[in-house]
Order: C-alpha cells, then sequence, then structure tokens
C-alpha cells in the first residue's frame, strides 16, 4: 500500500509536466490546427528563464575587507550580489533564495514575446500548410532554440535550486498515520504537482468562464463557422498562442529544481508529450492532463525495482508501449473527438 | 536500356559519371593551397556522400512517394550497424555477409513497426514513429546493452570468433573489413602536380552499391507499384473505391526504406565496424528528412543531392573556426570585421546545427520542392528572359 | 429479384433518425434513382450500401451476398462502384495514370509484389486505360494534370476510371452538382451513352429532376428517410404524393 502512495506521488511531478506541455500542445492544436514541434522548446526556455534570473540575481560587485586576508595574505576581496547591496543582506539573500518562484513573474512577458513572435513571424504562414510542412518547420526551430540556448549556456546541466524552505523532504506516511520514514516525499515536487493543478484549473476556468474562452472553445470546435459569424478568430488565436507559450514556460522554470535544466530537455519532453497527446486524444484537453498524469504515474511504477527485475528496461519504454496499446486499442485516444485528425 | 526511358537513363548515366569522377571533381583545389580546405575528395567523406545518398533515396521511396513522414528512420540505420558489426564479430571480415543481414534485420525491424505505424496516417503516423525509434534508443542505450554494448557503442575485439575469418591478424591485431580480400581502407593516390586525388576502395564499393540502388529507386519510381504509391499520397478515397486496400502498399514502402536505411547503416559499419546509439537518436531522423526536402521530395535525383549537399556543408562548416573567419574579414574594418565575426561564429564550428535548424526552416518555407524545383524555377526565368529579349528583339523590326 | 435488394434499413445518429425502414429493389440493367428534399436521408442511404457506414438494422444485399460489415474496398471488389459529389480523383496525376490505376487494381484485385508480372502486362494496361479515355473522348487530353481541368471533365475522368472496373453496379451521388449547364448535359449524353452500350445497372441519386426524367427507369422518392413512392417516371410526375411533398415547388418553378 505505502509503495503504491509512493509511487503514486513520484509519478504526480512528471505527469504534471507531461500534463502542462500536452496542453499547451492541445491548445495550439485545437484552435489553430497546427503541430507545434517547437512546443518543448518553449518548456525548455521557461526552464532557462530561472536560470538567467538566477544568474542575474548573482550579479556581484567586488570590495576589498581590509579586516580579512586571503591566503597570500591579501587583503580579501569580498563578492556581494547587487540585489544584497541594495536590499539589504537579509532580503538580498533571501531574494536569490526564492529565484525560481520569482522567475515566473520574469518568464510571463518573456513567454508572452516569444509566443508572439512565433505565432505571427512563423507558424502564421503555415496554416493552410499541410501538417508535415508544419512538422517540419517547427521542428527546424526546435533545433534552432536548442542550439541557441546550448550556444550561450553550455552543453552541461545548469543547477537551479529552489528555495531553501522547500528543499528538504518531509514524511508523508507519518501524516497518513503510516509508519515513519516509509514514505519520505521532496516538499518541492508537492509544490510542483499543486502549481501545475493550478496552472491547468485557470486555463480551464478561463476557457469556461470568460467570453474569449468561449470563442475560443467554438473555434476548436468548428473553425470556419466562427470564423464567417464575423469574430476575428485569428487575432484570439495568437493570443491563444502566446498563452499556450507560457503555461509552458512555467512548466519549465518550475521544473528546473526537479531537473537541472540542459539545452536538449526540451526535445526530451516533447517527444513524451506527443505520446501523452495521441494517447489523450488529439483536440482534447482533459485528454491531455489526463493522460499527462496517467502516463507519469504508469512511468513511475514502471520503475520501481520490483517490476525492473521483472522486465528489465521496462521503465524505458512503458510510455511508449502504453501509447501503442491504446492506440491500436482506441483510434481516437482515450478522450478524443470524431472527426478530429482523422484524414 | 535497363528497362528505363531514356531521360531516366541520362540521369542513372550523369549520375554514374558523377560518383566514379568524384575525387576528381571534389578536389579542385591544390592540396597545399588556401583554397584546399573547401576540397572534399577525402575517401571518409565521400564515402559519407554516398551513403547518405543511399539513406536518403530510400527514405524517399516513403516519404516521397506516399508522403507518409517518418520521424524513425534512423533506428532502421542504427539496427543495420549494429547488425552487420555482429556479422563481423562472429562469421567473418568480408562486408557481403554483414550488409546482407543488415538490410534483412532492418527489413525485418521495418516490417513490425511499420505494421502498427500505418494503421494511423498524417501526424499520428509521424509521432508513432518518432515514438518507436526514441524506444529503440533508449533500449539500445539500457537493456539491450549485452548486444549493443551501451553508452560505448558496439566494437571489434580479439576475441571475437570469427568463425569463417581470422580472431586476429598475425600481427595481433584486429582485422580489417574487406570485400573478398579487397581492404576497405585500400586507397591509391595520384599525384598530379600540385593536386593529390585518392581512389579508395570502400568508396568505390559504397557507390556501386549507390548506383545499384539509385536504379531499382528509378525502377519503383516508374513502376505500377512506385504509381499506386503516388496514388496513396493523392487520394486514397478513390484508391479505397477502386477496390484497393491501401495498406500493404504503404507497408511495402515502409519496409523498402527501411532495408535502404539498413543498408546505408550496413555500409557504414563496413566503412568503420562501430555501432553507436546515437545513431538511431532523432536527430538523425531529422537530418535525412532535411536531405531529402533540401533536394526535393517525390524526384528522383533530390535526395542524393540533398545528402551531398548537407554532407559537405556539414563538413566544410564544421573546420572553420573564429580564426578562419577573422582570416577572410581581416580586409574589412575592425568596426565591420568584429559583428561580422560575431554573427558568424554562431554557424560555424559547432555552430553547424544551428545552420541546419535555420536551413530547414528557410527550405520549408520558401521553398517546399527543394533544389530540384529551385533549380527549374531558375531554368524558366532564364528561359522566359530568353524569350522576352527575342520579343523585344523582334518588336521594332515590324 | 433485383440486382441490389435494401431491406428495413434504418440508421440513426445520435437522436435523428436519418433512415427509418427503407426498402428498394433495384432491378438488373436498369437505371433507378433516387430522389428527395435535403435531408431526405439520400446520402446515408448511398453511405451504406458502400460501407462507409454500417446501418443499425436492416440488411443490404448485392447479388445475393450481403456487403453489410465489409470494407469499402471490397465491396468495390464485389462490384460496386462509385462515384461523388465532387469528383473523387487523383489530382497529382495526369489523367493516363488516373485511368491506368483503376485497370490495375482490376487485374490484381489486391496488393501483388509481383514484378515480372507488372512489368510484362504493364503495355496490356496502357492499352486498355488508352480505350477507356477514347471512349471517355478524353484521349487528346491524356498528359494533363488531372487537378487542372474542368469540373465536367474531372467528372467524365472519374465515371470512366469507375467503368474501367467494369462494375456490375454505377452508383453515382449527384454527378451534376455544382456543374454549368453544358457540362450538365454532357453528362446526362454520357451517361444515357453509357446505359445503351453497356450491361450495367445504374443507382442515381440527383436534386435535378431534368436530369432524373432524361435517365431513370424507375424513381424512389425519399422523404424524412423513408421511402414516400416508387413508380416509373411518368407514374412519378403525375403523382399527387409526390408533387405535394417534393416536385410541387421545383415545377412550379419551372
Amino acid at each position: 500500500m505505502d509503495a503504491i502512495i509512493l509511487q503514486i506521488l513520484n509519478g504526480l511531478d512528471k505527469g504534471s509536466a507531461y500534463a502542462l506541455i500536452a496542453l499547451g500542445l492541445t491548445l495550439i492544436f485545437g484552435t489553430l490546427g497546427v503541430v507545434n514541434f517547437a512546443h518543448g522548446a518553449l518548456f525548455m526556455i521557461g526552464a532557462f528563464c530561472a536560470v538567467t534570473l538566477n544568474k542575474i540575481l548573482n550579479l556581484s560587485f567586488e570590495t576589498v575587507d581590509p579586516s580579512r586576508t586571503d591566503f597570500l595574505g591579501n587583503p580579501m576581496v569580498v563578492k556581494t550580489p547587487y540585489v544584497e547591496g541594495w536590499f539589504g543582506p537579509e532580503v538580498g539573500a533571501s531574494i536569490i533564495d526564492w529565484s525560481v518562484p520569482l522567475s515566473i513573474l520574469f518568464c510571463i512577458p518573456i513567454m508572452l514575446a516569444v509566443g508572439f513572435i512565433m505565432e505571427r513571424g512563423l507558424i502564421k504562414h503555415f496554416y493552410r500548410r499541410p501538417h508535415a510542412d508544419q512538422i517540419l518547420v517547427t521542428f527546424g526551430l526546435a533545433i534552432v532554440l536548442q542550439e541557441l540556448i546550448k550556444h550561450y549556456f553550455g552543453a552541461n546541466q545548469i543547477a537551479t535550486p529552489a528555495p531553501d524552505v522547500f528543499r528538504g523532504s518531509f514524511d508523508f506516511g507519518a501524516m497518513l498515520g503510516m509508519d515513519p520514514n516509509v514514505i519520505i516525499y521532496p516538499y518541492w515536487r508537492l509544490v510542483y504537482f499543486a502549481f501545475a493543478a493550478l496552472v491547468i484549473g485557470g486555463v480551464f476556468a478561463f476557457l469556461q468562464f470568460t467570453t474569449f474562452g468561449m470563442v475560443v472553445r467554438a473555434g476548436m470546435a468548428d473553425r470556419e463557422t466562427v470564423g464567417l459569424l464575423g469574430i476575428n478568430i485569428d487575432k484570439r488565436f495568437t493570443i491563444m498562442f502566446a498563452l499556450a507559450a507560457v503555461v509552458a514556460g512555467m512548466a519549465g522554470v518550475m521544473y528546473a529544481p526537479i531537473n537541472s535544466p540542459n539545452y536538449h530537455m526540451g526535445m526530451d519532453f516533447l517527444v513524451l508529450s506527443f505520446v501523452v497527446v495521441v494517447v489523450g486524444g488529439m483536440g482534447s484537453l482533459p485528454g491531455a492532463v489526463l493522460a499527462g498524469f496517467l502516463l507519469g504515474i504508469l512511468e513511475s511504477f514502471a520503475s520501481m525495482n520490483e517490476i525492473k527485475s521483472l522486465i528489465p528496461g521496462i521503465d524505458q519504454i512503458i510510455i511508449y508501449l502504453a501509447a501503442i496499446f491504446i492506440l491500436l486499442a482506441r483510434p481516437r485516444g482515450l478522450m478524443g473527438r470524431k472527426g478530429v485528425m482523422e484524414d | 536500356m535497363l528497362g528505363l526511358k531514356k531521360k531516366d537513363l541520362t540521369l542513372l548515366g550523369v549520375v554514374a559519371a558523377l560518383v566514379i569522377f568524384a575525387p576528381f571533381i571534389l578536389n579542385p583545389f591544390p592540396a597545399d593551397s588556401a583554397m584546399a580546405q573547401f576540397n572534399a575528395g577525402y575517401p571518409d567523406l565521400m564515402q559519407r556522400f554516398v551513403i547518405f545518398g543511399i539513406f536518403a533515396i530510400g527514405f524517399n521511396i516513403l516519404f516521397g512517394l506516399t508522403g507518409y513522414l517518418s520521424f524513425g528512420h534512423a533506428a532502421f540505420l542504427g539496427v543495420g550497424s549494429y547488425s552487420a558489426v555482429w556479422m563481423f564479430k562472429l562469421l567473418s571480415m568480408n562486408v557481403i555477409p554483414a550488409i546482407i543481414l543488415a538490410v534483412i534485420i532492418s527489413g525485418l525491424f521495418a516490417m513490425l513497426i511499420g505494421f502498427i505505424s500505418l494503421r494511423r496516417s498524417g501526424i499520428y503516423f509521424s509521432i508513432l514513429t518518432l515514438a518507436f525509434a526514441q524506444m529503440s534508443f533508449n533500449l539500445a542505450y539500457s537493456v539491450l546493452t549485452p548486444i549493443t554494448n551501451g553508452e560505448t557503442g558496439l566494437q571489434l575485439t580479439l576475441e571475437d570468433p570469427r568463425v569463417l575469418g581470422e580472431t586476429a591478424t598475425s600481427s595481433g591485431g584486429i582485422p580489417v573489413t574487406n570485400f573478398f580480400g579487397l581492404e576497405m581502407r585500400a586507397t591509391e593516390t595520384l599525384n598530379l602536380g600540385g593536386w593529390s586525388f585518392q581512389f579508395n576502395a570502400g568508396y568505390y564499393l559504397c557507390a556501386l552499391i549507390m548506383m545499384i540502388a539509385f536504379y531499382i529507386s528509378i525502377r519503383i519510381f516508374r513502376s505500377p507499384f512506385g504509381l499506386m504509391l503516388r496514388a496513396v499520397k493523392s487520394n486514397q478515397t478513390r484508391l479505397n473505391y477502386t477496390g484497393l486496400n491501401t495498406r500493404p502498399y504503404t507497408l511495402a514502402a515502409f519496409v523498402i526504406s527501411g532495408m535502404y536505411a539498413g543498408l546505408a547503416g550496413g555500409l557504414m559499419a563496413s566503412m568503420d565496424p562501430l555501432a553507436g546509439a546515437e545513431r538511431m537518436q532523432w536527430t538523425a531522423s531529422g537530418e535525412v528528412v532535411l536531405m531529402t526536402i533540401l533536394g526535393g521530395a517525390g524526384t528522383l535525383i533530390g535526395p542524393v543531392l540533398g545528402a551531398g549537399f548537407i554532407k559537405y556543408f556539414e563538413n566544410i562548416f564544421s573546420k572553420i573556426n573564429e580564426n578562419v573567419l577573422h582570416q577572410w574579414f581581416h580586409a574589412l574594418p575592425d568596426g565591420i570585421e568584429t559583428p561580422l565575426v560575431w554573427v558568424a561564429e554562431h554557424f560555424v564550428g559547432s555552430g553547424w546545427h544551428l545552420t541546419l535548424g535555420l536551413l530547414f526552416m528557410l527550405v520549408v518555407t520558401f521553398l517546399p520542392g527543394g533544389l530540384v524545383e529551385g533549380g527549374q524555377r531558375i531554368g524558366r526565368l532564364v528561359r522566359r528572359r530568353g524569350e522576352s529579349k527575342k520579343a523585344t528583339q523582334s518588336t521594332p523590326a515590324e | 429479384m433485383g440486382i441490389l435488394e435494401v431491406k428495413n434499413v434504418g440508421k440513426r445518429f445520435g437522436g435523428l433518425q436519418a433512415l427509418g425502414d427503407v426498402n428498394l429493389s433495384v432491378a438488373e440493367n436498369s437505371v433507378h434513382a433516387i430522389i428527395g428534399p435535403n435531408g431526405a436521408g439520400k446520402s446515408t442511404l448511398l453511405n451504406c450500401l458502400v460501407g462507409k457506414l454500417i446501418p443499425d438494422t436492416g440488411s443490404v444485399m448485392f447479388d445475393g451476398q450481403s456487403v453489410l460489415g465489409r470494407t469499402p474496398y471490397e465491396i468495390n471488389q464485389m462490384g460496386i462502384s462509385r462515384v461523388f459529389q465532387t469528383p473523387e480523383i487523383f489530382g497529382d496525376l495526369t489523367v493516363m495514370e488516373n485511368m491506368m490505376i483503376p485497370c490495375f487494381a482490376r487485374r490484381d484485385g489486391s496488393f501483388k509484389l509481383n514484378g515480372i508480372k507488372a512489368v510484362t502486362s504493364e503495355g496490356e494496361i496502357r492499352d486498355k486505360a488508352e480505350a477507356m479515355l477514347k471512349d471517355m473522348n478524353m484521349l487528346e487530353k491524356r498528359h494533363m494534370h488531372s487537378a487542372s481541368m474542368s469540373r465536367g471533365d474531372k467528372r467524365r475522368l472519374e465515371i470512366g476510371m469507375c467503368l474501367a472496373q467494369e462494375p456490375r453496379l454505377l452508383l453515382l451521388d449527384e454527378p451534376t452538382a455544382g456543374m454549368a449547364r453544358a457540362d450538365t448535359n454532357n453528362t446526362i449524353d454520357l451517361l444515357k451513352q453509357i446505359k445503351e452500350e453497356r450491361d450495367i445497372t445504374i443507382a442515381i441519386i440527383e436534386h435535378d429532376m431534368h436530369v432524373v426524367f432524361s435517365l431513370a427507369d424507375r424513381i424512389t422518392v425519399l422523404a424524412q428517410g423513408t421511402p414516400l413512392v416508387e413508380d416509373t417516371p411518368d407514374k412519378i410526375k403525375g403523382h399527387p404524393k409526390v408533387r405535394e411533398a417534393y416536385l410541387g415547388e421545383s415545377a412550379a418553378a419551372a
């Protein structure tokens, strides 16, 4: 029982990331009808927003402290981050400590801009082109973005820690009244899950309760008819694309402490997120979220030692296997609608 | 002749001539001149040209004819490489059994993957093949380590049995790959004045096989089977209402193109007997897609052109570094030189992939028909110029 | 006993009863028209015949065999060819290549990888395709890109492709929809010629009364998913029920 709870918990954080990326992919596909292979790159850019802000906050000025000496006997040069200089050591240090959550505010304008430029500058011209062309051009864009990041940040992973208070783990089992030390769970993963739930809830509420969301949902159901009503659907779709970019970016920011960002994380997540979208059903938002969590949890179960000793390597391929079986049994995916992407 | 129409026969002849004289054509600059860095007539580079040519020709049979965009073709290349290296380890260093096994195994593998992936079309098909390739890549890195030797890659050792060959040479080294005794690395050098031309046995074997592969591809394009495949791309509904089940056709095309990829993988291992999982990565799959599109998907010569183009510029761009750039732009004033070098260095050296990505976007956006279409457009433009010139000349006479 | 027997066929889409209890018998070597106002269920009925839809109830027998549960290509192999409302041809191919495909399909039936046979019989297939193009008066257009032709020519090509398969039953779904008057008349002439020259049964769904009355041997009038009446064209013209339900307006317009 405790093992099962532990694996479900472990699956939640990866599942959250899959769900957030898949949600954005589905939004873009459902509204714009575009298959965006560069969506993983948006996730990666988000993670590097966290890295960048962390670096900016750590920018330091140097002062000479005559009261201390280094090992050569010269007066010691002390590096002090500017923020500590401006806000005082206490506040400054905690600003640096909270750089990852702060990065969310930092990433929103950046992702909005990136999303806007991408849609207006490139994707727009591909609405009427075949899906193969859309795949290829966004694939090229993904390579470009990834290589640019590699050029400026290097090929290695960059550790980006979570705030100190969330760095530890807590005994989840004891909270449930089980034996202590059975289910130990890091705080940050729980934060990530809560954050993902909030964002997903926000997106759904936005689509459900605002006029804008209503038009977008109508557009997803039948683009041509909505166009005939005289609603400028294209403009709304641009905003939708930027929104999906923000969702992916925020997912990336918050994921940085769980898995230190590197330049190819986007593509790693993209392939799996596509599988998630296909399993959930192309064009179905609840399907994407459901499949994201299901596959995340499934993956975490497959990486249990008991299962790995039974079927070696299953953790590496379980998602793909599940996807193949689901597609063969239910070609439209778990919650796919009829008539979407059935050429 | 050879069951080909005159136009196709000419094309085949031109390609054959280019391939035979490649050591001359690709080495236009004297060996010690400053321009020698643009030479491409080295055995291993020429081998790469023709091997990737085979890979792209095969990919084009699937994508160019049926329109099914596979993002997992590198998996077949990898499987071919592994099979060939195993043949070198177990049987002998002769490349022929290795190549045959590579083609058979990759064909079987393609049949399995194609059988499942082809149940869906369009974007689903692309994602399914991508997922399968990624799965194979993960497996090769982890569980299948006894077969693939994981991250290190599969290599020959002095303990390999090699039933029909020798475990080690008399001098105690690992034997080299050969074609019935002719060593693949054997190279003749011809020095003519300042030029030095290299003729490599392995290159000519690959070239011969590429010509056969190219010939078969022409026959497929011109055959009723090829017509059916183009019909699949054009209108599946009509084909269904003409009493045809499209799946066997697409599966056959998928398996054939998988076998071409396996052949390329087997040849790669024959030239350099090692195989690694990175050959199966999605970037490698993306590269063959780019080659085909850049050259012109659905055209006969396009994939060969695309493969040559990309491999040539990969080689050149990777060699250029900041110093070379400074030399080039030396004549310019510093105020222009520095930013120019700063921009250019993004795209050269290890920045080659960035160039590749940009190229991808530019080609898909502006030249979806690839180099072949580009050439045709220029041809039309020139012809129209010529005609309008004639027209303007004739008007005053009236 | 007709070549096509439709018995008690019904089909629902959610809350909509598209077809309720349709009975239809098409006699061999006749032209049978199915007419009815928009939403009468004509297209649904046709889709049930070719395997695109599976009816909820009833049976569809072609030449004594049930077609239900078979895929469109299997039904086509039984001898039913279909012409679509918007011509479905291979737009990327030339007219000649378009015509060669049904000729190949007829030879092989289904997929066969027989390289030798493919090469040896190619000439024969070309001859056959050319003969059919000649019959369709399209021989001079054989090198044209088929997507660049007029709608009437596309329709002519599509009908020719169906005939090249030598089907026993030809289904036409509003063959003159969206056509100019001249193209419509050409199509009528073509169909008349086919009817006279070939042993073929034709079932035609049509909106245009002019087309129906110049071709049909028998007419079934469909309204709200059920057959209203079935009779010869002359009788249908004067039938009060039909006048009331359908012809009234168009007769008045004419």
